[in-house]
């Protein structure tokens, strides 16, 4: 009875953030002109999250510290933009190489483009995964961003000039057709990596990431279950990609470099390894704030900030440290504190849910109750 | 078996539903923007936003650095504009680049989205390009000031600029190394780079129409930092002159490495070149470096007496023009742009972003400016046919000549 | 392709192979010890060149050298002490992923301390006067780096050989519980083998930054990878291997942009190691079976 009441509660409570979240969307799309800041925050925010779950399968879920995401948004990134550029604008773009023929009139519709990105990664990566995924933690991460900048050096490579424009990159990419668009693929794309996660799969993942030997004399298959976990984070590193691709209207490897991968990372770290929520939360968190906290890169006088203090000597000085590149800094240490102090993330391996939420807050009572009972 | 089929499913709902959102993205691919109008009357009622959208930091943060001076000071010289009787005030929305496509983009919707009334800018072609169709997708007339590829303005009806075209540049450089003997060059081309890539090809053509030879074209990654074994391919080849028209950046370690390599040639480059930190960061091996300008001091003595007065008034000025009141291209440039936004809003009598750029392209104004006239093609390029060519002689840029191409 | 030519992209190899081995054996030397990516690594390398901009703009260049290579030696322990050793019993995961905060943490405070305008490095003149010989013309760096690459790897071999240190490091990398309950004091052995790492990586910067005139925030990060490459290739641990490990990755750099293919520059060094890896995971010197990759 009890447990009924709870699952009714908290199906009241998801349907009614859906329902917030899809009202919030719809005013920004309303009024696209002024809220395209906003827009561009949620729509890159979404993306990221995509790549950031996808990252958190292979690294939080299966335990194999993988560390090519930025390469297999690339191939993601560069296949859906030369797939969905308008034929017209082609000749301009391909101005330096001409593009090639077979594929001069190819195009296709934003979905299929998206599909393709994702069996092409997933075709790579299982061809790469056979090979590398017999190397162990930081052979593996070594190898898999060394992998990443072969992928940046093929696509910027001017032999394929005809295909990928070589590091000039496709441009011209046509944008979303509504903030509705971007956030449903990726909430589809999510929602199936999370279905996967807790299927027995997932499980087989997690057997693998606590304990392989012991996962191997469970009967799972390590190398087989390691591949699929692979195969599926890249295939969908690969669609993230795809989108950022569209998001930018443009893809140029010069996006695509270790930095994203460390960037995604992050994200993942932040929200909590080994758990999908806390890696949407990180992706919303670390790209919101880096916006919001752009003020920290503005030179500011004390007297913009206060202004009783204009005319006077103190007023005309400038506020130290504020000077661009100061954010990012702040940023990185809030990463090392969180990896040094605090490594569970915001998270931790649990995902968010209404219980933990209401267990949160019961806690607090129940603490609360427990100091007053002392008095 | 169970586990196949739940995969199966799995999949087929991703493509299924990726399809149906894809489906309906193939018709349209603009937004309708609403007239910039009802943006800019929220931004206060008797000012509007100018963008400005410049490197300040970054490979081209120098460059952009300058043309942000020159646009402070077509601001102070011309601070409001008035429309329908109305004088409005001009205030400078500065939005750094940071010559990265990625923050690019992010900039140009920041400036959409403050309602910014027109856009200047900027240095460096390849962030122009990335951020150009946000601008005419949200009907922002968008004046570029040094962005010298074909492509920033081309099928893009917003985006205008005032410089010249890599075409005619690259067309200006061969002949003037035909004109001086050079019949047989390398190039350096940093692949990646569209303001590179395009006037090494350029040059190229016209060089090759002219006579010449390129014996040896050499390439380069962005961020490359050691130059030694194309330099040495460059020696081996025994050319007698470099094109190397590269982002500023990479100019005096090309000049440095070049001597440590006992690499004697006369250097050959574009407009990026064309700065005093050159003459600093690369010293004696910076002798003799040719390179071609917007715009030369002395060309309008006006407007070199104002900016020279303007720049030596405040330290913290001249420190950003490297400690120098000489003036180049750049500045001129910029301070072009803002005074060819200032006039379209004017003969517009408006406001609106549609308005304004009828009014840029229907332009034909010789006023008031550094390096006027102004009349734009159907492309929105500044019909120019004008270039100075400068060298570095005891440590100092030096006027040569000008070079007329006839169109 | 005439001889001279060839000599001369050779020396350019030789010089460029020289810095990155001095790299390299730092990243052999604490992965040996720690079993660890010191991600960082490059990033300490990139600082360097900072320290050494602004030193030589208070001192003289031969007060400059040893302080640029203390402060680097100061930056690295600082770091383990900071960074690594309070993780020191968490899962390889957690070290590794500090490492790569310290590496972003280090690259986004020089673009704030120093800008991202890359700086130029200031000219040694002892080190720059150019040699010219027919055709060939080299700089004294040029010459510098290979050679004084050797004698440091000879000194710092000996030193692991044939001194008490050497030989408790050489305990620790075996087996550091061990170690300790033989009286090794491993906490120390750990700092001093940063200090040696970034002291050399000092030297590298200098050998470095002299040829290529400037340094920039993100200098660091490529070269790093590369010259962790170059220690696996040599067999991680091995630090003469991590010295031709690093000559290979320097002289293959050159003849590859040599040939017109630069854009393969970086791509190549990657393409080296998953075939070293797929056919000799323990690299062309490393012991045989000391670990499972």
């Amino acid at each position: 009875m009890k447990k009924k009441k709870v699952k009714t509660r908290n199906l009241v409570l998801t349907l009614i953030v859906l329902a917030l979240v899809i009202a919030y969307l719809a005013f920004l799309q309303a009024n696209s002109m002024q809220h395209s800041y906003a827009i561009t925050i949620v729509e890159r925010s979404c993306i990221y999250a995509v790549a950031a779950v996808s990252m958190n399968l292979i690294i939080g879920f299966t335990g194999q510290f993988s560390l090519g995401t930025a390469g297999f948004m690339c191939i993601g990134a560069y296949v859906t933009g030369i797939l969905t550029i308008p034929v017209d604008m082609r000749d301009q773009i391909y101005y330096l190489y001409g593009m090639a023929p077979w594929l001069h009139d190819v195009h296709l519709p934003l979905g299929v483009a998206l599909i393709i990105a994702f069996a092409l990664c997933a075709g790579i990566a299982y061809l790469i995964g056979w090979p590398i995924l017999r190397l162990k933690s930081d052979y593996l991460a070594i190898a898999t961003l060394g992998f990443s900048e072969i992928v940046r050096a093929v696509f910027g490579w001017d032999g394929l000039g005809p295909i990928t424009n070589a590091s000039y990159g496709v441009s011209n990419i046509p944008a979303f057709t509504s903030i509705f668009e971007c956030v449903a693929i990726c909430a589809v794309c999510i929602v199936i990596m999370g279905l996967l996660i807790h299927s027995s799969y997932g499980r087989a993942f997690k057997a693998i990431r606590d304990d392989d030997v012991a996962a191997e004399a469970m009967g799972i298959n390590l190398f087989r279950t390691k591949e699929l976990s692979f195969v599926i984070s890249s295939a969908f590193a690969g669609v993230a990609g795809g989108l950022l691709a569209v998001f930018m209207r443009s893809a140029v490897t010069s996006t695509f470099t270790v930095a994203l991968t460390y960037n995604i990372l992050l994200m993942v770290v932040l929200g909590g390894i080994g758990s999908v929520s806390g890696s949407i939360i990180g992706a919303f968190l670390v790209t919101g704030s880096q916006e919001w906290l752009r003020f920290l890169d503005k030179e500011y006088y004390w007297s913009d900030l206060f202004k009783n203090l204009a005319g006077t000597a103190f007023g005309g000085m400038k506020v130290p440290l504020l000077r661009n590149g100061f954010r990012m800094v702040i940023f990185s240490i809030l990463l090392m504190v969180v990896v040094l102090f605090w490594n569970h993330g915001i998270t931790g391996s649990k995902e968010v849910t209404w219980d933990r939420f209401a267990a949160f807050f019961a806690g607090r009572k129940r603490k609360k109750t427990a100091q007053e009972a002392k008095k | 078996m169970k586990k196949k089929a739940v995969a199966l499913v799995l999949i087929g709902a991703l493509a299924a539903s990726l399809a149906a959102c894809g489906s309906s993205s193939g018709s349209s691919s603009t937004s309708a923007g609403t007239s910039a109008d009802s943006a800019a009357a929220s931004s206060g009622d008797n000012t509007i936003l100018f963008g400005v959208f410049e490197p300040k930091t970054g490979e081209n943060g120098g460059g952009g650095s300058q043309e942000e001076l020159g646009i402070e000071y077509a601001n102070s010289v011309r601070p409001t504009v008035t429309v329908d009787g109305t004088e409005y005030t001009i205030q400078l929305d500065w939005q750094d680049n940071q010559s990265d496509k990625t923050v690019a983009v992010t900039a140009a919707q920041k400036l959409i989205s403050d309602g910014v009334v027109g856009v200047i800018g900027g240095y460096g072609s390849s962030v122009c390009i990335a951020a150009g169709s946000y601008f005419q997708d949200a009907k922002i007339p968008a004046i570029g000031t040094s962005c010298t590829n074909t492509n920033v303005t081309l099928g893009n009806d917003y985006y205008f600029r005032t410089c010249y075209l890599d075409p005619f540049q690259g067309e200006v450089m061969a002949n003037w190394a035909i004109d001086n003997g050079y019949k047989e060059v390398a190039t350096i081309d940093n692949i990646g780079n569209e303001y590179t890539s395009g006037l090494v090809k350029t040059f190229t053509d016209s060089f090759t129409k002219l006579g010449g030879t390129v014996v040896d074209a050499e390439t380069f990654q962005t961020n490359e930092s050691d130059f030694k074994a194309i330099l040495t391919n460059i020696k081996n080849s025994g050319v007698t002159a470099v094109f190397s028209p590269t982002d500023y950046l990479y100019a005096p370690l090309l000049l440095n490495q070049a001597a440590d390599l006992g690499l004697d040639v006369q250097w050959i480059a574009g407009d990026t070149w064309y700065s005093n930190v050159l003459i600093k960061d690369a010293g004696d091996n910076a002798n003799g470096v040719v390179a071609d300008t917007f715009y030369s001091e002395g060309g309008n003595a006006d407007f070199d007496k104002g900016f020279k007065e303007w720049l030596n008034a405040d330290q913290s000025r001249l420190s950003t023009n490297l400690d120098s009141d000489a003036i180049v291209g750049n500045h001129a440039v910029a301070y072009d742009a803002y005074m060819v936004l200032c006039d379209a809003i004017e003969s517009a009598n408006s406001l609106d972003g549609t308005a304004i750029r009828d009014a840029i392209a229907s332009m034909d104004a010789s006023d008031g400016f550094a390096c006027g006239p102004y009349k734009f093609d159907e492309n929105g390029d500044a019909i120019k046919n004008t270039s100075y060519i400068c060298d570095i002689e005891n440590g100092a840029w030096t006027y040569k000549s000008t070079e007329t191409v006839d169109e | 392709m005439s001889a001279s030519y060839f000599l001369q992209q050779l020396l350019n190899g030789l010089s460029l192979g020289g810095a990155y081995a001095l790299i390299a054996i730092g990243y052999t030397m604490v992965y040996g010890i720690l079993r660890m990516i010191n991600f960082a690594h490059g990033d300490v390398f990139m600082m360097a060149g900072y320290f050494m901009i602004y030193s030589m703009a208070v001192f003289p260049w031969f007060i400059s050298l040893p302080f640029v290579i203390v402060c680097t030696i100061v930056l690295g322990i600082a770091i383990e002490r900071a960074a690594y050793r309070p993780l020191r019993t968490a899962p390889r995961m957690s070290v590794m992923i500090s490492a790569i905060g310290v590496s972003y943490l280090l690259e986004n405070l020089a673009n704030y301390l120093f800008t991202a305008m890359p700086q130029s490095y200031p000219q040694i003149p002892a080190l720059k006067h150019v040699y010219t010989f027919g055709d060939i013309s080299v700089s004294r760096v040029t010459i510098l780096a290979p050679v004084l690459t050797v004698i440091l790897t000879v000194v710092l071999v000996m030193v692991v050989n044939h001194t008490k240190l050497g030989m408790a490091m050489r305990a620790c990398s075996k087996d550091q519980e061990t170690a300790r309950i033989m009286g090794i004091k491993v906490d120390s052995i750990i700092t001093i083998t940063f200090a040696i790492g970034c002291g050399l990586a000092a030297v590298g910067s200098i050998l470095y930054f002299t040829d290529r005139n400037t340094v920039q925030p993100y200098s660091g990060s490529l070269p790093g990878l590369k010259c962790f490459v170059a220690a696996v290739i040599g067999g991680i641990g091995n630090i003469p291997g991590a010295v031709i490990g690093g000559f290979i990755v320097g002289i293959c750099q050159i003849a590859i942009t040599a040939a017109g293919y630069s854009v393969f520059s970086d791509a190549f060094t990657f393409v080296l190691l998953l075939i070293i890896l797929l056919i000799r995971p323990t690299g062309l010197f490393g012991e045989k079976a000391t670990q499972k990759v």
